[in-house]
Parts: structure tokens; C-alpha cells; sequence
């Protein structure tokens, strides 16, 4: 059995470095795991790659995209013991599973911090599982990586402020966008407007309609007040009709991406057994955690868009704060000098996220579509169950999602429920006239990245038994 | 006495067969359920409807298991009907594959033990030997010496099961009421019982059949029965689906029809826990990858740890209370393969007031302590 | 139908159902494929065309088989020289 390590991050995107720099400064060597080859995260997507091959392209992406280099640099002059290629299946009794070159290993650790970052919100509209139809952060991701763009007839619709980011970036790159469809209700402005006092003037407010603006000056036509979106053809996307102001329209595209916001990716904090709740103003699960950002699992902290999506600026300082939470508990820090840590960083993440309020209600997702009127529409995309299956199921006064589950098989696919959870919740909600709870949620096990079954029977560096 | 309104506690396969037995007979049920997030062994189970190695030295059980088979195809077939939903049950015989001599040896003396308390040519097993087993079953390990096979065995998907009797149940009028906790049974002041919920709820019913799993050893006991279950936990892995290529269960991997592979599972006293360990996880899929070795690269997608329902003996209990007449209980483990004898003989039985003479050695009197 | 905007800095060659296609170092399975056309899978539920969702593991659609093995997350799978990459037409059939 290998010893234990004082500090386990999972996650090397801004939260994480955050963390792990923290956590270096005070002398102690954190891992750091994540999936992906290299640090970043989803905002500094393939950063390093970028400024070296096609520098070029930091324009395109944008300010906000090139201060991740600095970043980035400090975390690889740290002394941090950075594992690429590593994903973690499992978070429990003091410690991971980390899979990496199909081999699956367990790592004790005294202290980990889950820095796993957001997902675009799921929202399931006719046709979205056709080819061509993409979440828009797809396309951005692809942009990033592998500088592949959309061709064709691109249309881009939902909401949200990164919708507008994506947008704009794509322009930058070349793509002819034929349209941007606006999904949120218009009441949501009157909601929003009470939180909107004291952003005037604030830079990343500015920024969001620097970019509507320099959309709008291109041409592209923004179409606000869209209602029942769908994608159509045979076998991949041809059309998407939508209606708007008592008329219906539908657009020739080859491309259709998609964009409702962020939420926090649950997956692996939830099958870790960390309590949650139903964060009903932002329309999301979320962890419970203390002043230190520990959750109700001793030892397990998160930081970042995992924790609450406080945006990309935040995270750094959300990592530090779950990172001197960390070292405290382990005696690495006095507590005045983590508490005085602590509050720079509270600091740095209310101004960051000063926003945040006024954002979520602007872009509040409708009920429609998260509760598909379309009996037809497919909700639980890998069992290929539609809205109107899962009501009929419902019907059947089943008492809540793991019934459901049982007698549907949805969300039992491989994606394990991260794209039909939130949907699902919300029909359960909607048929017994309620808000949506923690309980409307799908129970999540491990393994939450695929494992096989020779790499689970292989598995390395468990306590004999 | 057709129109005795039924109240049954527990909405797991157990409860659901039941209740869908007395509204096929035109009795009024309320079946009471507890909350989503309930232990439910019948959510977290294997999916046999299996016969061997069923009822050493209990053969009313051993029989009941085979009678409850011999049902199951037609039971399937009416739940379809009465549903839409199709519970995949298919009989092609079942085998335990045994890895060395002596698990084979073990295996035969316990069948062949079971065979000889049953009347003669009731019950039938072969022992294949290895050259025999790879033209039932492809892509067998090396370690494979061979297996017990016998034709009573089959498989479903348990939790289609679950949904087939629920939908049945409510299109044939029953009541469903989820969510709520029973908390009392009493005799109500107008004849027959007044069955209680936490929230206060009072449901009455000329009878009452008790079926809620582990819940059942507190329910029981307020009406003079001893039934001591307790939770005997259980972990199994579920792969991603892939072709067809097992046409028959094994006793601890079987492919769905889906196409997914179900590997099991184990058996620990851990009291309530419902957690997955790592260790155990790891020596399920090594064992079985063993028995299959083409199963290494597929994705495991989900693993669980459900709770059996477990008497002292492993049998299951029917009974009625000698207090409350009127009052049943049923419980124990299997009841996926005793669904079909329970939807139609038990709650036949429950109709008429009283359980059948061959069940007799399935009463709880086996538990009371002798002064 | 994605389409690359400029010449890779550095190429590998992997066999796309047995073909020789050039791929950009440090690409995703998923993001060759894409490049290479519409074609990218058949679900192995339904068979209706799938292909890639949210390219960062989440959806599950960009499933693929690599090197042999069936399903792996193609927007998470680095290309490597060599790679034997094919498309998937439903469920995986097992080598027994
Ligand atoms: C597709 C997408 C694109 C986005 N683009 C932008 C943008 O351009 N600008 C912007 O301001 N915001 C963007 N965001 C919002 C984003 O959430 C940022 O605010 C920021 O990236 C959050 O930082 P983080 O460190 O919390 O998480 P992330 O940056 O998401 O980093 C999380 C890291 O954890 C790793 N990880 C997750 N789970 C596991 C696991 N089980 N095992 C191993 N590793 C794991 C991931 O690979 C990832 O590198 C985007 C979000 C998404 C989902
Ligand atoms: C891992 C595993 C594998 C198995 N494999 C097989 C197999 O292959 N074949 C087979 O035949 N059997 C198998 N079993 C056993 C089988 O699953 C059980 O025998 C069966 O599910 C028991 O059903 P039940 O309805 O009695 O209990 P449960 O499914 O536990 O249901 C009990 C119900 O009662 C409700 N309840 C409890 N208390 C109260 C109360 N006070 N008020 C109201 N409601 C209440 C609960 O909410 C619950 O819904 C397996 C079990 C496990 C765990």
C-alpha cells in the first residue's frame, strides 16, 4: 500500500492551479491530476499549444483567453507534482482512483481538493442528438485544441454570457454565422435589473456587450425572444426551426450549437457521497462546504466552477482558499495566516463575481425546454429515452428519480445521467407542482469515468485483503 | 370474500407480485411504499429466476422455486399485456460455472442433495464437463473445469419486472401511495385494520399484507410475529452493452438483453451499508474475468451494493398473525424468482384467508425459541 | 463538417477504418474525425447517427474504437502515430 500524500487536487484548470500553487508557496508538494494532457482547464483550453504554434490566434480568442499563459507558467515552475493523462474515477475513504495508461490505481491522500470545474448545462431541444448539432463550448474546444471551426451554415442559439464569448470568438476565426438565436425570456431582464446596480462600469459587464456590439456591427442578425427550438433532418442537422413573436421560421445550417450556460459538474463530488442541495436561484445542484470550502466528507474540499460558478477570474483564489483550508487542517499553517489568506481571497472572488447575481437571472433557463413539451424529444440521450417515455413512467406516481431509473433505464447509459439528471429533476418537479430538491437528482456511484473491467480487476496499490 | 379491500406495506417485488396478484382477483389494494431513496433489494439484484442450489434441506422451498418458474413465462406474458412492459424473462436453463475440481465437486453434492429430497424426476441437473460447456457458452477462461446446468433456469430484468408489476398493478385499479413510512397496525374500531404512516396518514383495509423487506421485522412484530430479517449486503458491476454473445445466465455474469453484462456479486454483513467498496469491486470483476476473459475491455458503467432480505435460514417466511387474523407477512430472499408464485398462488391464498398446507414449513414458527 | 484553419505545425498519420489520414499533433480522436467528415458513428441504441456533443467527457456521443478497443471517449483520446481509429456502427462485438 503506498503512503499517503499530504494533498490530492483534481483538476489542473484555474482553480486547481490556484490550489496547487498555494499550497507549493507554503512548502508542500501537492498531485495534481487531470484528465486532460495538459494544464488549463476548459477556459485556457490547449494554452501552451496555442501561444506556441499559432500565436497568432491568442487575438482571436481573445485577452481573457491569453492571461492564462502566466498562469499556466507558474504552475509548471512550481514544485508540483503535475499528473496529465490522469482521470479519477472515484474520491472516497481517504482517498482516489486514479485511472491513467489504462491502469487504475488508488492514492491515499490526507487532503483533497476537487477543482473539477463546469459543464455546459444540459438542455434537451427536438433533434439535439443529431449530428452537427454541438454544445457552442464544443466548437470553442475544438477551436482551442485543434483549430477546427464550423463550416457551412453555422447557427448559434440559447443564452448565457459565454454564448456571446463563443460567438465573437468564432467570428474572429473566420466563421460566417448566419444567426444567434436568444432563448432567455424577456422577463428574466426585470428580474435581473435589481442586481444589476453597481455594475455599471464593471469591466467583464462591458467586456459581454463589447462583444454583443462587435457581433452586431458584422451583421449577424441577433434574434431575441426565441421559443421552441429544434434541430431537424436525416442524420445529421439540415434545419432549425424555431418561433418567435407568433411566427415560426425555420433556417437552412449545417451546424447548430447550442449554448444554456454553465452549471457545475456534480459528477464526481456527488458519488464521492458529499452532501448537496438544490440551488434553486442558480438552477443547479451544489455542495455543501464550510468557511474552508470542505464539504461534508472530511478532507474533501472544492474549488472553482465546481463549487459554484463564480467564472473564470475567481477560481485561482477559490483554489487558494480551499488550499489554505487544506494546510491548516494539516498543520502546515498558523490560523491567523491562513484566515488573513482567506480573506484576500474572499475578496478577489465577491469582486470577480460581482456579476454573477445579475447573470443568473438574466439567463435563467425557462421551463421550457428543461421540461420538453415534445413528447418525442429525447431526454436521456445515451438510452435514447424521449420526454414523453419518462412521462408516461412518471405517470405511474413513480416516488423519485432512482424508481424512475429502475424502470426506464434512464440515465443507466455510459454518460451516467450527466446529460439527462437535470432535466429529469426538473420533470419531477414539474408533475408534482414543486421546486426541484437535491432529491429529484439521480444517486451517483462510482466509478465516474469509464474503467474497464481488466483495469478494476487489476487494479493497483489496494490494501491487501 | 372478493371484495376485501387489501392494504399491502412495501412496494418492492415482493409487495408489487403481491398486490398485483389480489387486484387480478378483483380485490381493492392500497399498496403503501416508502420513499425513493429506501433500501430496495428489488432494485439492486441479480436478475436469476433460479432453481438449482434453491431449498438444501427445505424442499417446500425448492418446489415452491421450481413451481414459481414453471409460472414465470406465462406471468411474463400477462404483465406484457396488462403493462407494455416486457420483463425479458427467457428460460435457457441456467449454469454455475465452477473454476477448479473442487468448486465443481461442492456444487454437485449440494444439487445432488437437492435432488434427492425432491420427488422423483422433479428436479434435474447435468454436470458438464468442460468440452460440453464450450458449445453452450462462448469465450470461456482456461480455469473453467466445467459447471452444473440445469433447465429450470433462466433470467429476467428485475427492474422491467418491477415497472411491468407497478403498471399492471395500477391499470388493474390498485392504489399506489409512495413516500410514506408505516408506522402502526391496529385493529380498527369498525372490524378489520387501520395501518398508519409518520405523517399521520391512516389507511383501513379489511386485511393487511406486510411486505416491506427489511421494514418487515419491526411491522411484524406489532401484530405478534416473529420475522427476523436482516440485511445481507450485496455488490454487482454492470458493463456497457455490447452483442449478443451469452445466450444463457450464468450464476454470476450474465449478459441482458440489452446487452449489458452484469457481474456479481458478494455477500457481507455490514449491517445497513449500502456503499461500494473498491476491494470488493476489484475481486468481482477479477473472479469473473476469470470465468470470461473477453470481458476485460469493456466499460464498467455502474456498480451498486443492494441489501438482501434475509431470514436466519436464508427461506423465505409466509405467514399469517395468530393475534390479527387478516394480517400477512412475506418476506425473504429470491423473491424475483418467486415473483410469479407470489403474484399468482401466495396472493390466491391471502384471498382465501389462508396459506396453503405446502408452505406450511415457511412459517415463522421455525424461529421461536423453545423454553 | 468541421474544416481545419491552417496547416498543422506538426502531423501524425493514423488508419481511419484501415485509410491513412493525417491528423494535427496533440489532437483528440474525436477532433480527426470531425475533420475527416460528417460520417462519425451509429448509436448502439437506437442506430440512429451520432457524433460528438460537448467535447470535454461529458456526453458520451463521441464514442469510438481505438487500437482495438471498442467505446473510448474519442474527445478524450490523444492521436498517436499509428493509431488504428474506426468508426463505430452500433454496440461492440467481442473477440471471444
Ligand atoms: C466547454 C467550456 C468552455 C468554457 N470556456 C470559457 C471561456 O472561454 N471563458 C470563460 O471565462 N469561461 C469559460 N468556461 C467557464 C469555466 O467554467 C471557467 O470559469 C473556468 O474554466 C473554471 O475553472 P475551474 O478551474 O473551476 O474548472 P476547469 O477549467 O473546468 O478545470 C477543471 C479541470 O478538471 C479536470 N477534470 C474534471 N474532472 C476530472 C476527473 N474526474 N479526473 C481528472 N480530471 C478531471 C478537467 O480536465 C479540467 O482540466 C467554459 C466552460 C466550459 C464547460
Ligand atoms: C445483490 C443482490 C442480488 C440478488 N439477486 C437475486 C436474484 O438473482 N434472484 C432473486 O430471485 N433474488 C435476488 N435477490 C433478492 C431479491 O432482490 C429480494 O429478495 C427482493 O427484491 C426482496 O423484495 P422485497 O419487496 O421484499 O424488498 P425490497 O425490494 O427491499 O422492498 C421493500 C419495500 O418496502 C418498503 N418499506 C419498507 N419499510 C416500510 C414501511 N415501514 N412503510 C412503507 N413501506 C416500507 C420500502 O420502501 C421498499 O420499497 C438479490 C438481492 C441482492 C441484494
Amino acid at each position: 500500500m503506498s503512503a499517503a500524500v499530504d494533498l490530492a487536487i483534481v483538476g489542473a484548470g484555474p482553480a486547481g492551479m490556484g490550489a496547487a500553487l498555494e499550497a507549493a508557496r507554503h512548502g508542500l508538494r501537492p498531485v495534481v491530476l487531470d484528465e486532460h494532457g495538459a494544464p488549463g482547464g476548459q477556459i485556457y483550453r490547449n494554452i501552451e499549444g496555442v501561444t506556441r504554434d499559432r500565436p497568432g490566434d491568442l487575438a482571436v480568442l481573445g485577452a481573457d483567453y491569453g492571461a492564462g499563459a502566466a498562469l499556466v507558467a507558474a504552475f509548471r515552475a512550481a514544485d508540483i507534482d503535475y499528473r496529465p493523462g490522469s482521470a479519477v474515477f472515484e474520491v472516497g475513504s481517504g482517498g482516489l482512483g486514479v485511472l491513467s495508461d489504462g491502469v487504475a490505481r488508488r492514492l491515499e491522500a490526507r487532503e483533497i481538493i476537487l477543482a473539477t470545474g463546469a459543464m455546459e448545462r444540459p438542455v434537451p431541444q427536438p433533434g439535439w442528438t443529431l449530428p452537427g448539432v454541438l454544445s457552442a463550448g464544443a466548437a470553442q474546444t475544438l477551436l482551442k485544441a485543434s483549430n477546427l471551426v464550423p463550416a457551412g451554415r453555422v447557427v448559434v442559439a440559447g443564452s448565457g454570457p459565454l454564448l456571446f464569448l463563443l460567438a465573437w470568438q468564432l467570428a474572429e476565426a473566420g466563421v460566417d454565422i448566419a444567426a444567434i438565436l436568444r432563448t432567455s425570456p424577456r422577463g428574466n431582464l426585470w428580474r435581473a435589473l435589481p442586481h444589476a446596480l453597481g455594475l455599471v462600469g464593471n469591466p467583464d459587464v462591458a467586456k459581454g456587450l463589447g462583444w454583443i456590439r462587435a457581433l452586431k456591427r458584422r451583421g449577424i442578425p441577433f434574434l431575441e425572444g426565441v421559443t421552441a427550438l429544434a434541430a431537424e433532418g436525416d442524420d445529421r442537422v439540415e434545419r432549425v426551426r424555431y418561433r418567435r413573436a407568433g411566427g415560426e421560421t425555420v433556417l437552412p445550417a449545417d451546424t447548430l450549437l447550442l449554448h444554456e450556460g454553465v452549471v457545475p459538474n456534480p459528477q464526481l463530488a456527488r458519488a464521492s457521497g458529499a452532501a448537496h442541495d438544490f440551488d434553486a436561484a442558480r438552477g443547479h445542484l451544489a455542495a455543501r462546504h464550510d468557511d474552508w470550502l470542505q464539504t461534508s466528507l472530511d478532507g474533501v474540499a472544492l474549488a472553482g466552477d465546481g463549487l459554484r460558478i463564480h467564472g473564470a477570474k475567481a477560481a485561482p483564489a477559490l483554489g487558494r482558499w480551499a488550499a489554505l483550508g487544506c494546510l491548516l487542517r494539516l498543520g502546515r499553517l498558523e490560523a491567523a495566516t491562513a484566515e488573513r489568506g482567506r480573506a484576500e481571497a474572499r475578496a478577489e472572488v465577491a469582486r470577480a463575481a460581482r456579476p454573477q447575481a445579475f447573470l443568473h437571472e438574466l439567463y435563467r433557463v425557462p421551463d421550457e425546454p428543461m421540461t420538453p413539451r415534445d413528447d418525442d424529444t429525447v431526454v436521456c440521450r445515451c438510452e435514447a429515452l424521449t420526454a414523453g417515455e419518462i412521462r408516461r413512467a412518471l405517470a405511474l406516481d413513480v416516488p423519485g428519480p432512482n424508481q424512475l431509473k429502475a424502470f426506464l433505464r434512464a440515465g443507466m447509459g455510459p454518460c451516467q445521467s450527466r446529460m439527462c439528471a437535470p432535466t429529469v429533476a426538473r420533470m419531477f418537479a414539474a408533475r408534482d407542482g414543486r421546486g426541484v430538491t437535491e432529491g429529484d437528482h439521480f444517486r451517483l456511484r462510482p466509478p465516474v469515468k469509464p474503467i474497464t473491467v481488466r483495469e478494476l480487476a487489476e487494479m493497483q496499490d489496494l490494501a491487501a485483503d | 370474500m372478493s371484495d376485501a379491500r387489501f392494504i399491502v406495506i412495501g412496494g418492492g417485488v415482493v409487495g408489487a407480485a403481491i398486490s398485483y396478484g389480489l387486484a387480478r382477483l378483483g380485490h381493492p389494494v392500497t399498496m403503501i411504499d416508502g420513499a425513493d431513496d429506501a433500501f430496495r433489494a428489488s432494485r439492486a439484484n441479480f436478475g436469476l429466476v433460479w432453481v438449482q442450489s434453491k431449498g438444501l434441506g427445505k424442499p417446500d422451498y425448492a418446489a415452491w422455486s421450481r413451481r414459481s418458474a414453471a409460472l414465470y413465462e406465462d406471468f411474463r406474458a400477462e404483465l406484457e399485456d396488462e403493462s407494455g412492459v416486457d420483463c425479458a424473462y427467457h428460460r435457457p436453463g441456467g449454469v454455475t460455472l465452477a473454476l477448479s475440481d473442487d468448486e465443481l465437486e461442492e456444487q454437485v453434492a449440494i444439487l445432488g442433495q437437492i435432488r434427492g429430497e425432491a420427488p422423483a424426476g422433479e428436479f434435474e441437473f447435468e454436470v458438464v464437463e468442460r468440452a460440453q460447456l464450450d458449445n453452450m457458452l462462448p469465450g470461456l477462461g482456461p480455469e473453467v473445469v466445467g459447471a452444473t446446468y440445469s433447465a429450470h433456469d433462466g433470467e429476467t430484468n428485475s427492474l422491467f419486472l418491477l415497472h411491468a408489476l407497478h403498471g399492471a398493478f395500477q391499470r388493474r385499479g390498485g392504489a399506489y401511495v409512495q413516500g410514506h413510512h408505516v408506522t402502526g397496525i391496529e385493529a380498527a374500531a369498525g372490524g378489520g385494520y387501520a395501518v398508519s404512516t409518520a405523517d399521520g396518514t391512516v389507511h383501513t383495509g379489511d386485511r393487511v399484507v406486510v411486505a416491506a423487506g427489511l421494514g418487515n421485522q419491526e411491522l411484524a412484530a406489532r401484530v405478534g410475529l416473529e420475522v427476523p430479517v436482516r440485511p445481507v449486503q450485496g455488490q454487482v458491476i454492470v458493463t456497457e452493452r455490447a452483442d449478443p454473445l451469452l445466450s444463457m445466465p450464468t450464476l454470476n455474469v450474465k449478459q441482458t438483453r440489452e446487452g449489458t453484462f452484469m457481474l456479481g456479486a458478494s455477500q457481507a454483513e455490514v449491517d445497513y451499508d449500502i456503499t461500494t467498496d473498491a476491494a470488493v469491486l476489484k475481486r468481482i470483476a477479477a473472479r469473473n474475468l476469470r470465468a470470461f476473459p473477453f470481458l476485460s475491455d469493456l466499460r464498467v458503467v455502474r456498480s451498486w451494493a443492494g441489501l438482501r432480505v434475509m431470514t436466519p435460514d436464508g427461506f423465505p417466511i409466509y405467514d399469517q398473525s395468530p393475534s390479527h387474523p387478516g394480517i400477512f407477512i412475506a418476506t425473504g430472499h429470491s423473491g424475483v424468482t418467486t415473483a410469479a408464485a407470489h403474484a399468482y398462488v401466495l396472493a390466491d391464498y391471502f384471498s382465501k384467508g389462508e396459506i396453503g398446507a405446502e408452505l406450511a414449513g415457511l412459517s415463522s414458527a421455525r424461529f421461536h425459541v423453545q423454553a | 463538417m468541421f474544416r481545419r484553419r491552417a496547416a498543422p505545425a506538426a502531423t501524425v498519420t493514423v488508419r481511419l477504418d484501415g485509410e491513412a489520414v493525417a491528423a494535427a499533433a496533440g489532437d483528440s480522436v474525436a477532433a480527426v474525425l470531425l475533420a475527416a467528415g460528417a460520417d462519425y458513428r451509429r448509436h448502439g441504441v437506437g442506430g440512429a447517427a451520432r457524433a460528438p456533443f460537448c467535447m470535454i467527457g461529458n456526453c458520451h456521443d463521441c464514442l469510438v474504437e481505438v487500437d482495438g478497443v471498442a467505446n473510448r471517449q474519442g474527445c478524450l483520446v490523444t492521436v498517436a502515430e499509428g493509431m488504428r481509429i474506426r468508426r463505430m456502427r452500433g454496440k461492440p462485438v467481442l473477440a471471444t
